[in-house]
């Protein structure tokens, strides 16, 4: 019904005492999402709420707890640090929240997650500088306002914060429920790229479109661009966000920045569209195009289904003539 | 962040990087000094540069302040040779007037430092470029044997001819790589041994410094087989500044654009572009969206303005002072979604800010999210001229409105 998280999906908060994530923690549980335990270095063997029990690491966390998914509240000087520890306490999920990580911390820490994996251990890291991933209902790891996500069947995966919550109330307001929705973040440097979490909705039998918010800088839209082409069936509705963005400057985001005449919104836009992803002009029109496409595919399932009759009643008109 | 040449050489030459050596002034009273100092160290023919945050300085054309118009002189870099006069002259020329390069646009730059640097013979010029490549989350090494060409026309017209090598984060650059490199561009004997050392240095600095771009283009060999930096270019990650104490000092506020200063001191991220309708917007990636949409309802974006999660009434007040100060702005539009924030709240702030400055622009607000029904009540009932609007489509309607009526 979901990926990666989802009910199951055990949670330990890094960096619960602090403001961010105390404030944080309590709107993912008032949200419904498990969450077991929380870390704060010296703090352990207390309790977050009166109910969260609280450890100084997210070994003892995981030995305490089984949590397997983990999200990190800490600041950008300590977050490289919480990032591995918590790859190295055998997390399935970790979600980093952080914003400001240096680059060259986050090379390392891309390059060690993805040196975890193997055969039968899978290491998901999201982030950083993200909002977080939600399956709507179940589990909201981040910092997304829950209240504005459905239940649903729609893939929800983007670099920014708002924009992805414009994009999914869209969407709510129009009934197009999500089946999850994923930030994967703002930085050069990312966990989750677009053609992972492409990859993933694509295996998911109960997503049916997927929506893909991109912006300007890099080429990671692209990449996932060609694998839509050559691998993805289901409906893709993307958008890119920056037409009107200036060369060299960076835009908020610190991978937001066209450099040396790359990573343009009208270059993107057209690889995107070479691969058959449906490509919307104005941010206004994300619901109601993923709303058009849907449509599209009941009715092409409702005439596959409905053809035999219209064939009878057409040869029977024809006798009877 | 950019920094100036004579800020990235003084860099480099703490990771051994052999750099041109010179001295940077701003003001012309400096010049005489700045020669003998130089002489002093055995230097006898020099180069003026003009030290601006753009490419291109060499080509560049020289415009008056006063008189735009008026061609002062060609060339933003000049060798002048042992004539310290004749330099002096050249000089007086550049500094205080308005450099032109294909990188800086019509405006140019003012010119409000000048380095001032020996003058190398040299038999070679090479390209040295480091940086992230996004696609695989590595930092890259990329050499060529066409220095003092832009590497982007390098890259397009004949890419056969850069070099990379891409650096394992686990183990850093490795000694073969530094000598594929080397006999990758055809060097041999002593410039081929004084290269290693060179690139090795190079990538710690690159490392060391928490650069996000580090260029030297050109490097040349000069006739005694010595590899230098004759240029270099680097940019530093902002996102290092906590752990680089001595960065902030390296900003030059000169070239940064008033109201960007103006902005930052408010905490607030903003970016000034040459439309006629302002935007206020919480997050980076809106805030892009909202430009687009600008341009899509037919004004154009004067600006880019996050004004971050929370958008309280003094953030909203501080950025309609910005956004006000640029007097090409017809019109603005505050895009707020509202998740956590309540959009009640913002437009209690939005009014507020109204209230205490004198806006002359028609301002359409639109809040989206948590109690947007009672915030267009309260922006309704404000008895400001304030235009609501609730889906994003209707605020790109108002904005044209808004436009057609100027």
């Amino acid at each position: 019904m979901s990926i990666l998280v989802n009910k199951k999906t055990k949670v330990v908060v890094q960096g619960i005492t602090g403001s961010e994530g105390s404030f944080h923690a309590s709107q993912m549980i008032e949200y419904g999402t498990n969450v077991v335990a929380g870390v704060t270095p010296g703090k352990g063997g207390s309790l977050f709420q009166d109910k969260v029990p609280v450890f100084n690491s997210v070994k003892d966390a995981v030995e305490a707890t089984s949590a397997d998914a983990s999200v990190i509240f800490v600041p950008a000087s300590f977050a490289a640090d919480a990032i591995i520890e918590a790859a190295d306490a055998g997390i399935n999920v970790i979600v980093c929240i952080t914003e400001g990580i240096p680059t060259k911390d986050m090379i390392s820490v891309y390059d060690y997650v993805k040196n975890k994996n193997t055969d039968t251990h899978k290491v998901r890291f999201i982030g950083p500088n993200c909002p977080g991933i939600i399956t709507p209902g179940e589990c909201k790891i981040g910092i997304m306002p829950g209240f504005i996500h459905k239940k649903g069947r729609v893939g929800v995966i983007s670099r920014s914060g708002t924009l992805t919550y414009e994009a999914v109330w869209q969407l709510t307001q129009l009934g197009i429920g999500q089946s999850t929705c994923i930030g994967i973040g703002g930085d050069p440097v990312i966990g989750t790229r677009f053609i992972d979490a492409v990859q993933l909705f694509n295996e998911d039998k109960d997503t049916d479109a997927i929506v893909m918010i991109g912006e300007i800088g890099g080429s990671a839209e692209e990449e996932a661009a060609y694998y839509i082409k050559k691998n993805v069936k289901k409906p893709v509705i993307g958008f890119i966000a920056g037409r009107t963005a200036p060369p060299g400057r960076r835009m908020g985001h610190a991978g937001a920045i066209i450099s040396g005449g790359k990573g343009t919104a009208d270059e993107k836009i057209k690889v995107m569209k070479e691969c058959g992803i449906i490509m919307v002009d104005s941010p206004a029109d994300i619901g109601i195009t993923a709303k058009n496409a849907l449509d599209k595919i009941a009715k092409k399932s409702l005439v596959k289904t409905a053809k035999p009759k219209t064939a009878k009643t057409v040869s029977s008109s024809k006798k009877s003539k | 962040m950019k920094i100036h040449e004579y800020q990235a050489k003084s860099l480099l030459k703490k990771y051994d990087v052999p750099v041109q050596e010179g001295l940077a002034i701003n003001d012309m009273k400096y010049f005489d000094d700045v020669i003998s100092v130089l002489k002093e160290k055995g230097i006898s023919q020099f180069v003026v540069k003009s030290q601006i945050h753009a490419g291109g300085r060499g080509k560049g054309k020289v415009y008056s302040k006063e008189n735009r118009d008026e061609l002062v002189v060609e060339g933003g870099v000049k060798f002048i040779g042992s004539d310290s006069e004749k330099g002096k002259e050249y000089a007086a020329k550049l500094l205080g007037n308005i450099l032109v390069t294909h990188q800086t646009g019509g405006d140019g730059k003012e010119v409000q430092t000048l380095f001032i640097t020996e003058g190398i013979d040299y038999r070679k010029e090479l390209y040295i470029g480091i940086l992230l490549d996004r696609t695989i989350s590595k930092n890259v090494i990329m050499a060529s044997t066409e220095g003092g060409v832009e590497i982007e026309k390098v890259a397009e017209e004949t890419p056969e001819k850069i070099i990379k090598v891409w650096i394992d984060p686990s183990v850093g650059l490795l000694s073969y790589q530094a000598r594929e490199l080397a006999f990758g561009l055809g060097l041999e004997g002593n410039v081929n041994k004084n290269f290693i050392k060179f690139i090795t240095n190079l990538y710690r600095a690159y490392e060391g410094l928490d650069a996000s771009l580090l260029e030297i283009n050109p490097m040349v060999i000069t006739e005694d087989d010595n590899v230098i930096a004759l240029d270099a270019k680097v940019t530093l990650d902002d996102n290092s500044f906590y752990r680089h104490k001595d960065y902030p000092e390296l900003k030059d506020e000169n070239e940064e654009d008033p109201l960007e200063l103006e902005a930052a001191k408010y905490n607030l991220n903003y970016i000034k572009l040459d439309g006629n309708v302002g935007c206020m917007v919480n997050g980076a990636g809106l805030a892009m969206g909202t430009m687009d949409l600008i341009k899509l309802a037919g004004g154009s974006p004067a600006n880019f303005l996050d004004v971050g999660g929370t958008a309280t009434p003094d953030t909203v007040e501080n950025g309609f002072k910005i956004i006000l100060s640029d007097k090409n702005v017809k019109a603005i539009l505050i895009n707020i979604f509202g998740g956590i924030v309540r959009c009640d709240r913002v437009a209690t702030g939005v009014v507020q800010a109204a209230k205490n400055i004198n806006i002359t622009v028609p301002v359409v607000v639109r809040l989206q999210g948590t109690n947007a029904d009672e915030a267009k009540k309260i922006l309704d009932e404000s008895g400001l001229n304030l235009i609501s609007a609730t889906t994003l489509e209707e605020a790109a309607e108002k904005v044209t409105e808004s436009l057609s009526k100027n």
